[in-house]
């Protein structure tokens, strides 16, 4: 979807810039230098607020996200239960470390606060899909998107 | 359809559910059930039944609580009670569904509970150690109700609250809100009626009411079961709340990360409107209110009031200085309520059954109920509700059943990054929030992690800090910077480069920071390391002085062995090392590299299994 549909759907206070940029990294993948003017302009705030609020934010990513997402919980369940142990197996895998993307474009790698599946750690979701007590073992067929 | 004919819908709906003419089959699939396989079970349901030509409806609810044994199945089969089962895979579901529908073999050994009374070898849902012990208000329909069923909840009483909220004062309800007792259950504890009372006399209008779920603490999940599982529970006492302080519009402010917990708010929310339980002239009451979604975008201090406010209003979610309270100047400069989800559920509870009755569970100061996630080295993992003044060794031990593998209990953390450790000789406390503080502890929100004798103390508060250290907003000196010399002390110590001096440093530093610091997250965040400090002093000094982890977790103090008159050469630690460290021919003792060792423990694990003949040593000092 380009960028003026999706300012269409929202008027020009402000209250609305965060659920705007929602929906463009939903869109994109990401908030480009292009899409946060287009965005001051519509809602009548400089450049640099907009920057400031992207910025802020851990959600909105500034370069394109890989064409998969791969996030592992760092909450404390996971830490005591070894997510470290699986973010480093990712790491190797991937060969890229947290906030990375792989050259191919094909994987984005992030560790998150909590994702509130506590009781299930270490706990790793992959493209929306949430997979519980990950042992490292299971990471190639997590990345393989298996059962 | 008015509200009268509803209800009598609703408990039709109920009937057929409960006494159904044909099977009906309830899958717990909130997150929790997700990521357990619930999704996988409930396909596997739906073949099943098409394979055996059984006609059934199959439902999807939320989360009774029981994590550990998650994906739950219930089936009603007609003439029958609710039975629900546990640990279920697409194979054994489809297995129980042919024994228990076509051959009336209800199959006990897979089972449970009954709900009801115990009967045919199964025992009664409610007598299972981890539910025997809980009292459920905020929790009363979680798992029980199909969420998104607005008929569900009308029938368990839904509604009836915000009913009689309606034909009292809005100060008669502040009243009854007071006398329960109820205090803020995001983790300070002030008191509800009060906070809504400096809302109600505030003479600026309009008025806001905001619901907080930006749950952020690691650790803790309640907001989400809840609102996944109930979020009609949640709706009804934002109403009665919003009616009482007299706000007309009404936000709630939820995490990204909880896309179902939206979905299912959002679904809540569109039931309402269809039935003038939320809009104009409420249940033609003259209370018109409106409520909005908002999501958040990743961070943490988001859950601060005021850092909230900022969010909603499209800023940089930064907490500000108060006063102004947001009681007085919240939400576009306007008084606002801000409470969190288990407040507004505790409320709607309120209304229904009365304050007498909340206030009759819980200490004299600390009424009614907790929630708590209730994870990491425990036996039975989940998310409970109990009694307040119950006893961390009940909660641990009682319900949670204790550490797994018979490893030794260390700590309990609760409150999050604002929290602190408790050691094994505290655990006789009382959950309420005085005592809990008194402890140099916190309520929080009520995440509650538990610890063995493998997780090492001191990483366990630098785990926390880098946390803080990653979500302080950066804009006073004390959180920004103080929490991250904190952060290098404390990794020093972990890699055995701590000094002497360092303890003293860590407790200056800390008292300063929770002195100074503008907001609850800098407050809070030396309390972790100034707990185990008080607690753990001798792992610290193990750590700095003989350059030992006694859990094995500091990866610079261990390293790995093999003990040759053990090993029996078998190789699966040579195939198991990811850093090649590991040689020796089929049948001969290995050995490992120390120096290619990444020390990930991989080959003590594979080797537990067999021979034992790996062990973790100290690495020696230097």
């Amino acid at each position: 979807m380009k960028i003026e549909a999706i300012l269409a759907k929202f008027g020009r206070e402000r209250l609305n810039l965060i659920p705007i940029l929602h929906e463009i990294q939903a869109q994109s993948g990401y908030v480009s230098p292009e899409a946060m003017q287009a965005v001051a302009v519509h809602l009548g705030l400089s450049d640099s607020e907009v920057y400031g609020v992207v910025t802020f934010y851990t959600a909105y990513k500034l370069k394109p996200a890989g064409r998969h997402s791969l996030k592992v919980c760092r909450g404390t369940a996971c830490h005591v239960k070894g997510s470290e142990k699986i973010i480093g197996e990712i790491e190797k895998q991937l060969g890229i470390s947290d906030g990375g993307t792989t050259g191919d474009g094909e994987y984005s790698f992030e560790t998150v606060a909590c994702l509130g599946s506590c009781a299930l750690g270490p706990v790793v979701v992959r493209d929306g899909r949430v997979y519980g007590r990950v042992t490292p073992a299971q990471v190639k067929d997590i990345l393989r998107g298996d059962e | 359809m008015n509200l009268e004919a509803l209800r009598r819908s609703a408990e039709q709906e109920w009937q057929a559910l409960n006494h159904p003419s044909r099977p009906q089959i309830l899958i717990g699939q909130a997150t929790c059930g997700e990521a357990a396989g619930a999704g996988a079970v409930r396909r596997s349901v739906l073949d099943t039944l098409a394979r055996l030509g059984i006609a059934a409806d199959v439902h999807s609810t939320g989360c009774l609580g029981t994590c550990y044994c998650e994906p739950l199945v219930d089936i009603i089969k007609p003439g029958a009670p609710r039975i629900s089962y546990h640990s279920m895979t697409p194979e054994k579901v489809s297995s129980l569904l042919e024994d228990y529908l076509v051959k009336d073999n209800p199959c006990p050994d897979l089972a449970l509970g009954v709900w009801g009374e115990a009967r045919g070898g199964i025992p009664a849902l409610l007598d299972h150690s981890m539910l025997k012990s809980q009292v459920r208000i905020a929790l009363r329909n979680a798992g029980v109700i199909v969420p998104d069923n607005l008929l569900h909840y009308l029938a368990r009483g839904g509604y009836k609250g915000l009913e009689r909220a309606l034909s009292m004062s809005p100060d008669a309800v502040i009243a009854e809100i007071e006398k329960s007792g109820l205090r803020g259950r995001g983790g300070a504890g002030f008191p509800t009626g009060a906070k809504w009372k400096l809302c109600r006399k505030s003479r600026s209008v309009p008025k806001y009411v905001i619901c907080n779920a930006d749950e952020g603490d690691p650790g803790a999940f309640m907001d989400r079961d809840l609102l996944e599982s109930d979020p009609h529970a949640v709706l009804e006492g934002i109403l009665v709340g919003a009616f009482a302080i007299g706000a007309s519009h009404g936000v709630i402010y939820i995490r990204a990360e909880y896309p179902l917990a939206i979905r299912r708010l959002e679904s809540a929310i569109a039931d309402l409107h269809r039935h003038n339980l939320l809009g104009d002239n409420i249940l033609g009451s003259g209370f018109d209110f409106n409520l909005s979604i908002v999501m958040g975008a990743g961070v943490f201090v988001c859950g601060e009031g005021t850092a909230l406010t900022a969010s909603i209003m499209g800023r940089r979610g930064m907490p500000r200085t108060r006063p102004p309270f947001s009681s007085e100047a919240g939400l576009w400069g306007k008084p606002t309520s801000i409470n969190n989800v288990e407040t507004w559920a505790c409320v709607s509870a309120v209304m229904l059954n009365g304050a007498e009755w909340f206030a009759s569970y819980g200490t004299e100061k600390s009424r009614g109920t907790k929630t708590f996630s209730l994870a990491g080295k425990v036996r039975r993992t989940g998310l409970i509700e109990v009694p307040m003044g119950m006893s961390l060794e009940q909660i641990i031990f009682g319900i949670g059943g204790g550490i797994p593998y018979d490893k030794k209990f260390k700590a309990v953390q609760t409150g999050g990054p604002a929290g602190g450790c408790i050691p094994a000789e505290k655990l006789h406390l009382p959950v309420d929030y005085e005592a809990l503080k008194k402890a140099g502890s916190f309520m929080g929100s009520g995440g509650m992690i538990v610890l063995d004798e493998d997780n090492c103390i001191v990483e366990t508060a630098r785990y926390f800090l880098s946390f803080i250290v990653d979500e302080s907003c950066g804009k006073c000196v004390p959180c920004r910077l103080g929490t991250r010399q904190l952060l290098d002390t404390l990794t020093c110590i972990t890699r055995g480069s701590g000094t002497a001096a360092d303890i003293d440093k860590v407790l200056g530093l800390g008292r300063s920071i929770i002195a100074s610091s503008l907001c609850g997250l800098g407050q809070g965040a030396p309390q972790p390391c100034l707990t185990t400090i008080d607690y753990f002093r001798d792992e610290y000094d193990e750590h700095i002085c003989d350059h030992i982890c006694r859990a094995g977790e500091c990866r610079a103090l261990v390293a790995y062995a093999i003990l040759k008159d053990r090993c029996g050469g078998c190789g699966i630690c040579r195939r198991s090392c990811p850093s090649d460290a590991i040689s020796g021919e089929r049948g001969r003792a290995h050995v490992i590299d120390v120096d290619k060792c990444s020390k990930c423990g991989n080959c003590l694990e594979v080797c537990s299994v067999k021979f034992s003949a790996v062990a973790r040593v100290p690495a020696g000092k230097g």
